[in-house]
C-alpha cells in the first residue's frame, strides 16, 4: 500500500500549483480567497496523506483538524473584512461598481 | 478487500479534486468559478476522508477505531464548513455589485 500513498500524497501537491496560479493571478479579490479556500482543504487532506506515510496517524489527525478550522475562520473572516471595505479594483477589471459601494 | 475499497474511494475523491482545479482555471467568471470549486471541493475531501477512516479502522483496535471516528470529525466538519465559506464569500461578491459573466451580444 506505500507506493499509493506516495503516488496520492504526490498528486495532491500536484493539485496544488494550478490553484496556487489561479491565487496569485486571479482577477478580482474573491478569485484569491476562493483559491486559498482550496489549497486549505487540499492541505488539510494531504496532512493525513502524512500521516498514513509516517506511520503516525492519530497525531496527523490533530494537526488535520485544526488546520479545516484555521482555514474555515481565516475565510470567513476575509470575506466579512471585504464586505465592510471594498478592495481596490482595477478598471479593465471592473469587478465592484462605483455605486455598489457603502 | 477494504485495501481495494479505500483506493477506490480515494482515486475518486483525487479526480474530483482534478475536476474542480480544471473548473476554477477554465471558467470565465468568479460565479463559475465558485460554482466548480465549492461543490468539488467539499465532495472530493469527504471521499477521501472516508477512504481514511476506513483503512484506519480495519485493524477494528478500539484505539484506532477511536482516530477513525475523529478522522470522520474531520469529515463532517467539512461538510458543515466548507459550503458555509462559499455562501459567505457569495454573499459579500453579491454586496460588492460583482456583475454575472455573459455571452457578448452580436452588436457590440
Amino acid at each position: 500500500m506505500q507506493p499509493f500513498w506516495t503516488i496520492g500524497a504526490v498528486a495532491i501537491v500536484l493539485l496544488i500549483f494550478p490553484t496556487l496560479y489561479r491565487m496569485i493571478a486571479g482577477p478580482s479579490i474573491f478569485d484569491r480567497i476562493i483559491g486559498g479556500n482550496m489549497i486549505g482543504t487540499k492541505a488539510t487532506v494531504l496532512l493525513l496523506f502524512i500521516g498514513v506515510l509516517f506511520d503516525n496517524v492519530s497525531m496527523f489527525v490533530d494537526i488535520s483538524l485544526a488546520y479545516a478550522l484555521l482555514n474555515f475562520i481565516g475565510t470567513l473572516a476575509a470575506a466579512k473584512y471585504f464586505q465592510h471595505r471594498p478592495p481596490v479594483v482595477s478598471r479593465d477589471e471592473g469587478s465592484a461598481k462605483e455605486e455598489a459601494r457603502p | 478487500m477494504i485495501n481495494m475499497l479505500t483506493a477506490v474511494l480515494i482515486a475518486t475523491g483525487i479526480l474530483v479534486l482534478a475536476f474542480g482545479v480544471i473548473g476554477i482555471l477554465r471558467l470565465p467568471d468568479f460565479y463559475t468559478r465558485m460554482h466548480a470549486a465549492g461543490k468539488t471541493d467539499s465532495l472530493g475531501a469527504i471521499l477521501i476522508i472516508a477512504g481514511f477512516a476506513l483503512y484506519n479502522a480495519q485493524s477494528l483496535l478500539f484505539g484506532d477505531i477511536l482516530v477513525s471516528i475523529k478522522i470522520l470529525f474531520i469529515a463532517m466538519f467539512i461538510f458543515v464548513a466548507s459550503p458555509t465559506a462559499t455562501h459567505a464569500i457569495m454573499q459579500t461578491a453579491i454586496a460588492l455589485g460583482v456583475e454575472p459573466w455573459r455571452k457578448k451580444e452580436e452588436g457590440k
